[in-house]
């Protein structure tokens, strides 16, 4: 696959190479299956080597089972799963064999999976524990909750304030999105990967069209890769700036939300002057750009508006003591913890784990950019809320770079795909690292897409900030991990 | 506390006078629904059919199975507003515009007619809602675009409160279902079981393009096809997302406090 290493293997032979890989400072990123004849399933692991370099690869086709990986890489547990409930194929000593994104009645929707393939997994998409303890309350919350909110069910099982356990069911909202790529050319591919979230749109659509290129081995002309660029970080500046006002609203800060809130909606009303797309869509296409964009002087000065105006905001909330006093040491994420399960993005950044893919893999126009990374240790929601705030700082610098730097040319390659191509595409997206890998079939268009998004990885991880804390801290440890469940669910 | 009770002071107005005066309804360059312009279109020619993702745009076939002249449909209610068309299209006749107030009462008046149908008239009782109306939102899974611009129209710059539109977190007080995504299969029977929590009277709006006719997302084995067929749907509004003044326009024109823009297809003036 373009853009990995990669190594074909037996499947059995994955479980030495995972606890290689662990002890020699490597990270597993994802397993996906995809089908390269009906009725065969091979599985992919990629992993991110131990220095920087190129992402590895491990291919093997598994006969009946395969070995789960999970106890030793907890962080595939949930991959394991969604491949057992879209492909129906059975992993062998899974700790949790449930079903994850599929409701129980429908079988696996990929074609030409074997029916007779033994399938260990439990029927029941929600393992809850048992309890026989009265004084112990259950409390079931969704999926339709309060506000304008995302569908997702969380049961909490309490006593008084202290929750014991919690665990949230997150794909009510699975769209099959993956699926739906499937027999799209490339161009379409982006409109798709567009709308996987929302919010994420950039990303996800860079990460497809760079797996593309990938995958056609072309190249994207030079203005394209800094506007590329460009176009990223407006993304992550008002996905942050939300990410501000959101968390002010779960503390009862209400004009510190009115003012984050505020700062996000002039960050997108700068969008769309700049691309005609609050969301910044429909200007990434595989090979480039889909028509160039003029950044007039107006946008350096918008941008250093908005950062000033972020600066005072963020020096507010660093003063506002009843804030801080409900981030600090608020939904605890330690280290092993974090680098276990597999956190990603700002959540990791603030449990110390420095890595950023903008930076470790650099990609469009980052290798020629200053970029700063933020890093904190302390693993709590202040630690997450000031690895964000740095970022919208760093972000603007980058882009002022990219303005004063940005000369003339054209914005568009020619990108064909060629049937039985694969490439693996990624970006950090403002909620961490995001990876697209693509599979070319007949007629140069789409057999297989895989999306690693940051929320899926990040979701898995947020429980364990959550059991035995209590109530009153809940919404603020949600808020500050700045998950999306459309992302997770996809 | 007196350092925000300051700052807040200091700021000023933030809110938008629009949509009472003026026209600062904050979306100058925001790009809508593409226009179209039938008697530009070549003979035979069905570029844009080929190009749009969601069938928005089909080839308009005869009795034989060949393309008429100018022979496309258009349906904004599946449009999600790509603008590959407006790049595909040889001639200009689908170009890009700003045209994106397109809440409509019936689904048809989405779909580009010669002859539009006059404007429907809002539902008996809906006026009753004019000066106070609640508003419960489900997200019937959604990308979470359209969550983030219905999120935005409490900021300070839209202010919906002011106009007397609240959202409310029980079904049991409200009166308007606002409903985003293409009704996965897991969520039907929450949104039902929503809506008949409902007291009546009560009224329910498609929000963004999943949400009208499914969208990107459509059909598949995980998705149905919007809220036709689910529940009785009084306004549609597509969009891909909708932005806050295009949601704000619809409300208006629900509780018909301002004239539906959109006739048979057609955004007006």
């Amino acid at each position: 696959m373009n853009g990995t290493e990669a190594t074909i293997v037996s499947c059995a032979e994955m479980r030495e190479i995972a606890r290689d890989l662990f002890a020699g400072g490597g990270r597993m990123q994802m397993v996906y299956a995809w089908q390269p004849e009906p009725g065969a399933i091979e599985l992919r692991y990629v992993a991110s080597p131990p220095e920087a370099g190129r992402f590895l690869l491990w291919r093997c086709r598994p006969e009946g089972e395969a070995p789960s990986l999970a106890a030793i890489w907890p962080s595939l547990g949930w991959y394991e799963r969604e491949i057992m409930d879209l492909f129906g194929l059975g992993f062998r000593d899974h700790p949790e064999p449930n079903r994850l994104v599929l409701a129980e009645d429908i079988p696996p929707p990929f074609d030409g999976h074997d029916p007779t393939r033994a399938l260990r997994m439990t029927d029941i998409p929600r393992p809850l524990p048992e309890l026989d303890a009265p004084e112990v309350q259950t409390l079931p919350f969704g999926p339709v909750r309060a506000d304008v909110l995302e569908s997702a069910e969380f049961t909490f099982f309490y006593i008084g304030e202290q929750i014991l356990h919690y665990h949230p069911h997150l794909f009510f909202k699975h769209r099959g999105m993956e699926a739906r790529f499937a027999g799209l050319t490339p161009t379409l591919g982006t409109i798709m990967a567009e709308r996987v979230s929302g919010v994420g749109s950039v990303a996800h659509a860079l990460a497809f069209c760079q797996a593309i290129e990938a995958a056609a081995s072309c190249t994207v002309p030079k203005r394209a890769l800094w506007l590329r660029v460009l176009l990223a970080e407006l993304e992550r500046v008002y996905n942050h700036l939300h990410y501000l006002g959101h968390l002010a609203n779960t503390t009862s800060l209400k004009v510190g939300e009115a003012q984050g809130k505020l700062l996000e909606e002039q960050a997108k009303q700068i969008n769309a002057r700049l691309t005609g797309s609050r969301f910044l869509r429909g200007l990434l296409i595989p090979g480039g750009l889909r028509r160039d964009l003029a950044p007039g002087d107006w946008l350096s000065g918008a941008l250093e508006s908005l950062r000033a105006e972020t600066a005072r905001y963020v020096d507010l909330l660093e003063r506002s003591d009843s804030h801080l006093d409900r981030l600090i040491t608020t939904g605890m994420l330690r280290r092993n913890v974090a680098l276990d399960q597999g956190a990603t993005g700002p959540v990791q950044r603030a449990s110390g784990i420095d890595r950023d893919l903008r930076r470790d893999h650099p990609y469009a126009a980052y290798a020629e950019l200053p970029l700063i990374v933020p890093v904190r240790s302390e693993g709590d929601a202040y630690a997450r809320a000031g690895v964000r705030a740095a970022e919208i700082d760093a972000s603007i610098a980058v882009m002022q770079r990219v303005l004063l730097l940005l000369e003339d040319g054209p914005v568009r390659a020619d990108c064909t795909t060629t049937p039985g191509a694969e490439g693996l595409g990624w970006a950090e997206s403002p909620r961490g690292t995001l990876f697209y890998a693509v599979h070319v079939g007949a007629g140069g268009r789409l057999a297989r897409v895989k999306i690693k998004s940051p929320s899926f990885s990040n979701w898995r991880v947020f429980p364990f900030t959550v059991h035995e804390t209590n109530m009153m801290d809940y919404a603020i440890n949600e808020a500050s991990f700045g998950l999306t469940v459309a992302g997770c669910a996809r | 506390m007196a350092l925000w009770t300051f700052f807040g002071l200091t700021q000023g107005k933030a809110t938008t006078p629009w949509p009472r005066r003026g026209e600062a309804d904050g979306q100058e360059d925001v790009l809508g629904m593409p226009r179209y312009a039938p008697d530009q279109c070549r003979d035979g020619c069905a570029d844009c059919a080929a190009v749009c993702p969601t069938e928005a745009i089909a080839p308009r076939a005869d009795a034989a199975g060949g393309i008429v002249p100018s022979g496309i449909t258009v349906d904004y209610g599946r449009c999600v507003v790509c603008q590959l068309c407006t790049e595909a299209c040889p001639t200009g006749a689908l170009s890009p515009s700003h045209d994106w107030a397109f809440g409509v009462r019936r689904r048809e008046d989405l779909v580009w007619s010669e002859t539009p149908a006059p404007e429907a008239a809002p539902a008996p009782g809906q006026r009753a809602f004019r000066r106070s109306l609640h508003i419960r939102h489900v997200d019937a899974g959604s990308c979470n675009g359209c969550e983030s611009e219905l999120q935005a129209l409490n900021n300070p710059f839209y202010n919906l409160h002011r106009l007397g539109i609240f959202f409310t977190p029980s079904p049991r007080f409200a009166d308007l279902l606002l409903v985003t995504g293409p009704v996965t299969h897991a969520m039907r029977a929450p949104l039902r079981a929503t809506w008949e929590a409902m007291a009546e009277p009560r009224w329910v709006m498609a929000i963004g393009t999943c949400a009208v006719s499914g969208g990107i997302a459509a059909g598949g084995y995980a998705c149905g096809t919007g809220l036709d067929g689910v529940l009785p749907v009084d306004l549609y509004l597509p969009g891909c997302p909708p932005n806050p003044a295009a949601i704000i326009a619809a409300l208006l024109t629900f509780q018909g406090r301002a004239p539906q823009r959109v006739q048979g297809g057609r955004h007006g003036e």
